[in-house]
């Protein structure tokens, strides 16, 4: 019994590992300009914890292996050096990795999310709401207009709750239902809900933070590769959720002012 | 001896005070496990039905619509439904399941019997949280009931989706009220139970049972009991306020200028952050409530198959209460991406990390247990050991999501799904079979088939690792989790891998049938179960199978050594706790 114990789990975390590194299933291409310290750090990690996990699951089989009861009347024995090789081991090592994680992982962290944006970033508002995206860019005076959360009305599609017969800044604001941004330019998101939390998720970006209602909240990156993709929203937000997408285009700059130009035309 | 033990009530008499409304903490411990394998034969046929939507979502699962005709019309689950399905399975499997069979259920029968006590220090208090969890769980069912069927919001209820009622979907009106309400009355009973339980522990053990020689089993029940006492004190109030939120019109998590359906919430100055830091306060250290019982079952397991001592019993101790005082310094890391200052994910990463040495040290406590041993491939040993793998599965998982900069990526994903479900469901559920096969015998006097079990344990064990290592692969490319289908461009590759995992749920879901046969089949047909059938040391073993009424026959036994002593460390095999009989004069 100890026997088939230990090869069925050396068989699992061997196909486990052999699947995770095979990257069969992976992440997709990284199109940010801050992405590849994720996957860099995401790709230590995996190594270090897979080794972990290989190591303690295969010492878990040959120990099952070796120390079956076979009533030959040995006696037992105790580990080398009892706990505290355990106790050292976990301490030195996993206690070296979790520093070197953290100071690496707090750069990577802080380069995305606790550095100011760009003071030449693009900056888009976004509103998310039961089940969809909006996106708002400020116009030829370069200026949102205030939101009303009152004045919302979907039927004549004032998403954002604007007051355009009062509220100058807001006349030339262009609302659309999907976000395009030039490549290379830094871009500065302002997350906004208007009823349930939400999330924008957009995995080629290597980006993904909630949106909360009665916060406004600042996300900011550069694309580095022109195409199309998925935004998602990855926080229960009701029934529609799984349905709840916008796409995000990456275009050239002179691409990107051109098809502002025809937005702007149509509002 | 203390007062509390000295007058001991006098058994009952008639069938409703012995077995129905009991203040026996033996019978108690049986009626919440009872109440578990109920709730987790619902839970897990809620998980098939999940399944089977995401991998088949037009084909229609038979006899459903009589179930929920709005929710399933024709057979068909509508993604409202699915999201219900999904709420229900977490709060059943979170609440009903995984804190109530090992700790509640487990802790109530063998604690007191493990200390050496008559009985819980407050039987009628236990018996009151007993029958608050039964209606806590009657009242959540009843979610299913009522008119839009049940909340849709997640077991996490993050507000305002739970807060602003009927506007923001179906199911948010009067489910969601009596998901908050059951929650509240589950707070109630798990407070109580876990007086209860501190105070058996410290006043009620017998003679010569000094904290130091108690089992590792009654040591993880009694650090629960603290962490549940702190935890649960925290989320009865978040519930009571939520429930105000929703039917008297406050607005503790509602901020102002909220438009849902239409209309202009009438609320103002909440936070909906306030939730998630009440709730994941509690949450967090819930993950060790369901969890810690599991190390402790495990602990106390493992010597007696091995037939040698636990490598380092006082590290044991120290690492569980060092992972009980860290898991309330972690609870920032479900909210790196909700929006609160980026500073505290930084925070929150350090000690969510550093709680990964006690952990890797409790595993190669057990790991280095094993080396040496005279191991006894028994049912409930095969199960600790399956415990230890897939608690490693899990555990190492946990480093991704520890690290913000990683989390970006991957929270809301199925790599957070599969994490949970390896380290604190099927975990847990190892240390609940465990702990079931092992003590069936002394709970009901009969052995359960050792076949059986076997059959069981291989199925269940390859089971858990097809349908939950898949979702780490899922959640690295960017598979969402809590999505009724994949409609996503992105996401229709990843269908055929969910198939897979669908069959493999509901293969595993299908070897639990054998479980359950043996364990209705043993409590009437399986042979005598002997006193010591194990030969293990602890003091559940030194009385009768089943014990009597008073757990030691008006005896009480004297203590004179650890519960770790297996392997001839003195000569012998290995030596009861208890002396081998105590002398009337001892009470």
């Amino acid at each position: 019994m100890g026997k088939l114990f230990a090869v069925v789990v050396a068989i699992i975390a061997l196909v486990s590992a052999a699947l995770f590194a095979s990257h069969i299933w992976w992440l997709p291409v990284d199109i940010s300009a801050h992405g590849h310290a994720i996957d860099r750090q995401l790709s230590e990690t995996m190594v270090t914890s897979g080794a972990l996990f290989v190591l303690s699951q295969l010492a878990l089989a040959v120990f099952a292996w070796r120390y079956g009861d076979r009533r030959d009347g040995r006696q037992v024995k105790t580990f080398p050096g009892g706990a505290t090789p355990m106790v050292v081991f976990a301490t030195v090592l996993v206690g070296a990795e979790v520093l070197a994680l953290t100071f690496v992982g707090s750069k990577v962290w802080a380069g995305i999310y606790q550095t100011a944006p760009d003071p030449n970033s693009l900056q888009i508002d976004v509103q998310a709401e039961q089940f969809a995206f909006y996106f708002r860019y400020p116009g030829a005076d370069r200026t949102f207009g205030a939101v009303h959360p009152e004045r919302i009305d979907e039927a004549s599609g004032n998403f954002f709750g604007l007051d355009p017969a009062n509220d100058s800044t807001a006349r030339d604001d262009i609302v659309v239902p999907s976000l395009a941004i030039p490549v290379n330019r830094p871009i500065l998101l302002t997350l906004r809900a208007k009823d349930v939390n939400h999330a924008f998720y957009v995995p080629e970006l290597r980006i993904q933070q909630d949106f909360v209602p009665g916060l406004v909240i600042p996300l900011h990156f550069t694309a580095t590769q022109t195409g199309k993709h998925e935004i998602v929203c990855t926080q229960l937000c009701g029934l529609g959720h799984y349905n709840m997408r916008a796409y995000v285009e990456v275009m050239s700059q002179e691409q990107f002012d051109q098809w502002l130009k025809e937005r702007a035309a149509e509002q | 001896m203390s007062q509390t033990q000295a007058h001991h009530h006098a058994p009952p008499k008639g069938f409703l005070r012995t077995h129905v409304f009991s203040l026996d903490h033996k019978v108690i411990g049986k009626q919440y496990l009872d109440l578990a394998l109920v709730a987790v034969c619902t839970g897990m046929v809620l998980s098939w039905l999940m399944r089977l939507h995401l991998a088949w979502p037009e084909t229609p699962i038979p006899g459903l619509e009589k179930l929920s005709p709005n929710g399933a019309a024709g057979g068909v689950i509508t993604p409202e439904y699915y999201l219900s399905l999904m709420t229900m399975h977490g709060t059943i499997m979170v609440f009903f399941v995984l804190t109530t069979a090992p700790f509640a259920g487990f802790g109530n029968y063998f604690l007191p019997i493990q200390v050496g006590a008559e009985d819980m220090a407050f039987p009628r208090i236990n018996m009151t949280s007993f029958w608050v969890t039964l209606v806590a769980f009657l009242v959540l069912v009843a979610a299913f009931f009522v008119g839009d069927g049940p909340p849709l919001s997640g077991w996490t209820a993050y507000a305002p989706l739970s807060a602003v009622g009927k506007d923001a979907g179906p199911g948010q009106g009067v489910g969601q009220t009596l998901w908050a309400v059951s929650i509240t009355l589950f707070c109630v009973a798990q407070l109580l139970g876990a007086l209860n339980f501190i105070t058996t522990t410290l006043d009620l053990r017998t003679k010569g049972m000094s904290l130091a020689r108690m089992p590792y089993s009654t040591w993880a029940w009694f650090i629960t009991s603290v962490i549940g006492l702190i935890a649960f004190a925290v989320l009865m109030p978040a519930c009571i306020l939520l429930i105000l939120d929703r039917v008297a019109g406050t607005s503790f998590f509602i901020p102002a200028g909220l438009v849902i359906s239409d209309r202009l919430q009438p609320h103002a100055g909440g936070s909906p952050l306030l939730w998630q830091h009440l709730f994941w306060f509690f949450g967090h250290p819930e993950v060790y409530i369901a969890i810690l019982p599991g190390f402790g079952i495990i602990s106390h397991i493992l010597p007696v198959f091995a037939r040698k001592p636990l490598l380092g019993p006082r590290v044991m101790i120290a690492c569980l209460v060092a992972i009980a005082f860290l898991s309330y310094t972690v609870w920032g890391h479900h909210m790196f991406l909700s929006g609160m200052n980026p500073f505290s994910a930084t925070l929150f990463s350090v000690p969510t990390l550093v709680i990964t040495i006690p952990a890797t040290i409790v595993t190669l406590l057990w790991i280095g247990t094993i080396y040496g041993a005279k191991l006894r491939f028994t049912t409930p040993a095969l199960f600790c050991l399956g415990f230890v793998s897939v608690f490693v599965s899990g555990g190492i998982s946990g480093f991704f999501l520890a690290q913000p900069s990683i989390d970006t990526y991957l929270h809301g994903t199925y790599f957070v799904v599969g994490h949970f479900h390896f380290v604190m469901g099927v975990a847990a559920m190892f240390g609940i079979f465990a702990a079931t096969y092992f003590w069936a015998p002394k709970m009901f006097g009969r052995m359960m088939s050792e076949t059986l079990g076997k059959w069981h344990f291989w199925l269940t064990f390859i089971g858990v690792y097809c349908v939950f290592m898949p979702m780490h692969y899922l959640g690295l490319a960017g598979n969402v989790r809590r999505y009724s289908a994949f409609t996503d461009d992105y996401l229709k590759p990843m269908i055929p891998l969910h198939r897979f995992i669908t069959i493999a749920a509901l293969f595993t879901g299908a070897a639990q049938l054998i479980f359950l046969f043996n364990l209705i089949r043993s409590r009437f047909r399986g042979p005598k179960a002997p006193d010591n059938p194990w030969e293990a040391t602890s003091l559940e073993w030194s009385t009768t199978s089943p014990p009597p009424f008073d757990n030691f026959g008006g005896r009480p036994p004297i203590v004179e050594r650890g519960p770790n002593e297996y392997g001839g460390a003195r000569g012998a095999d290995y030596l009861m706790q208890a002396a081998a009989a105590a002398p009337a004069s001892a009470r």
